[in-house]
Order: structure tokens, then sequence, then C-alpha cells
């Protein structure tokens, strides 16, 4: 399904293209929900393993999938240098419903902050991964 | 028959390498190939020596330190991802 993309680039990204995408996917969609995540405080440095983050995004939206009813989805996360205040991820979802659009939404980044292969490093340190990150992705844990 | 290995964030900077290949004429553990390169030399064992800290993808997958390595695979070691 192509409905369901993923960019891994050290591009901009141009969060106004991903949603006039997201909204035109089909005429059923009725919701779209825009996620963008941002450097702040400091600028950032980001490194990928660009080849196994694309997979595992991949992944991710096809578990989405499986959840929520959703028509279609972008994922686009950067790497390389980037300012204060530039875009870093953007995930957007498009669905009938806002509900399912909102939860994919959520749960892509839940599942992509400790899932995928990147790295940041700020002011010369490598960032510790977040207890509260790995509760956020466990809580989508089915038992 | 050879195995490349990628590394990522500081387990690269503290080798001095993003990526490399080894010999590999059998399946070995990931976890004993771990062992071996980190006695390559001391930048390796600064980066590797602890298996605690690291993870572990296998032809861009992740994997747990039993996998089974095979001549040909693509082996990347690097700490928790943190992006988002």
């Amino acid at each position: 399904m192509n409905n369901f993309a993923v960019t891994v680039s050290e591009n901009e990204i141009d969060v106004a293209a991903v949603h006039r995408s997201l909204a035109a996917a089909s005429h059923h969609v009725g919701a779209v929900v825009m996620f963008t995540g941002q450097v702040r405080d400091t600028p950032l440095e980001i490194e990928a393993h660009a080849p196994m983050a694309r997979r595992a995004i991949a992944a991710l939206w096809e578990a989405a999938q499986q959840r929520w009813p959703l028509i279609a989805g972008i994922a686009h996360h950067r790497h390389g240098r980037l300012q204060v205040g530039e875009t870093i991820v953007v995930v957007g979802t498009a669905s009938a419903e806002r509900r399912a659009a909102f939860e994919a939404a959520e749960y892509l980044m839940d599942q992509l902050k400790t899932g995928a292969p990147f790295w940041k490093k700020e002011a010369g340190r490598w960032v510790s991964v977040r207890a509260k990150d790995l509760a956020a992705a466990r809580r989508w844990e089915r038992g | 028959m050879t195995v490349r290995l990628l590394y990522f964030a500081w387990v690269r900077e503290r080798i001095g390498l993003g990526e490399e290949e080894i010999a590999l004429s059998a399946p070995m553990v990931l976890g004993d190939l771990v062992r071996m390169l980190s006695a390559r030399s001391p930048a390796h064992a600064l980066a590797l020596g602890e298996l605690e800290p690291l993870r572990a993808a296998c032809n861009d997958a992740f994997v747990g330190w039993d996998h089974q390595v095979r001549p040909g695979d693509e082996i990347a070691i690097f700490p928790p991802v943190t992006g988002g």
C-alpha cells in the first residue's frame, strides 16, 4: 500500500505538503492528524541508520493499519544538523474519523521514538533514553 | 566470506570507524562476535567491552545477543535509539 509513506532524509520537511497529500488521499478522508516535533533549546545533530529506519517505520505503519481504519499515513524523519525551531519529524494520519487518526499518530510517534534507529546529539553529548519514552511505547502493548 | 559491521553514535565515535568488514567463515552467536570485535583494539574495547549499553541489528532488523550471525550478514551496533 503506497498510501503509507516513509521518508528519512537530511532535507527540510514541507509540513503543508504532507497535510495536503493526506487530505487529498481519498474522498473518504474525514480527519487528518498532524504531529510535528521540532528542535528546542539547543541545536541538534541527528544520526540515522537510514535503510533500517525506513524499514522500521514502514513496519509501524503496517502495525497501525492492523489496529485502526487508516486511509493514509506519512512519516518523515530528518537527520543531520538541525537548528532550534527546525522540524525533526512529521507524522500524519488520515482516516474517516478523528479517533483513529489521533490514536494512530500517537502510536506511531511513541513506537518511533524507541524503535527506529536515530540518535540525537545535543551540545556535544549523546542523548540518553528517557524512561518516560520507554513507558510511552509500552503502553500500546496488548496483553 | 565476510560480515559488514556498521557502528552508530558513540559506538562509531569510540571506535573511530563508521563501518568495517571482518572475515567470518561459519555462523557465530552475535554476543561472541562482539566479544571478538572488542579484542581488535583498545578503541574497540572501549566501545564494545560491555554489551549492556549496546543494541544491535542484523540486516536492518533488531536482534538479541543470541542471534546467529551468518557470513554475508550486515550487523549494526549502536546505543539505544533516541529519535523522534
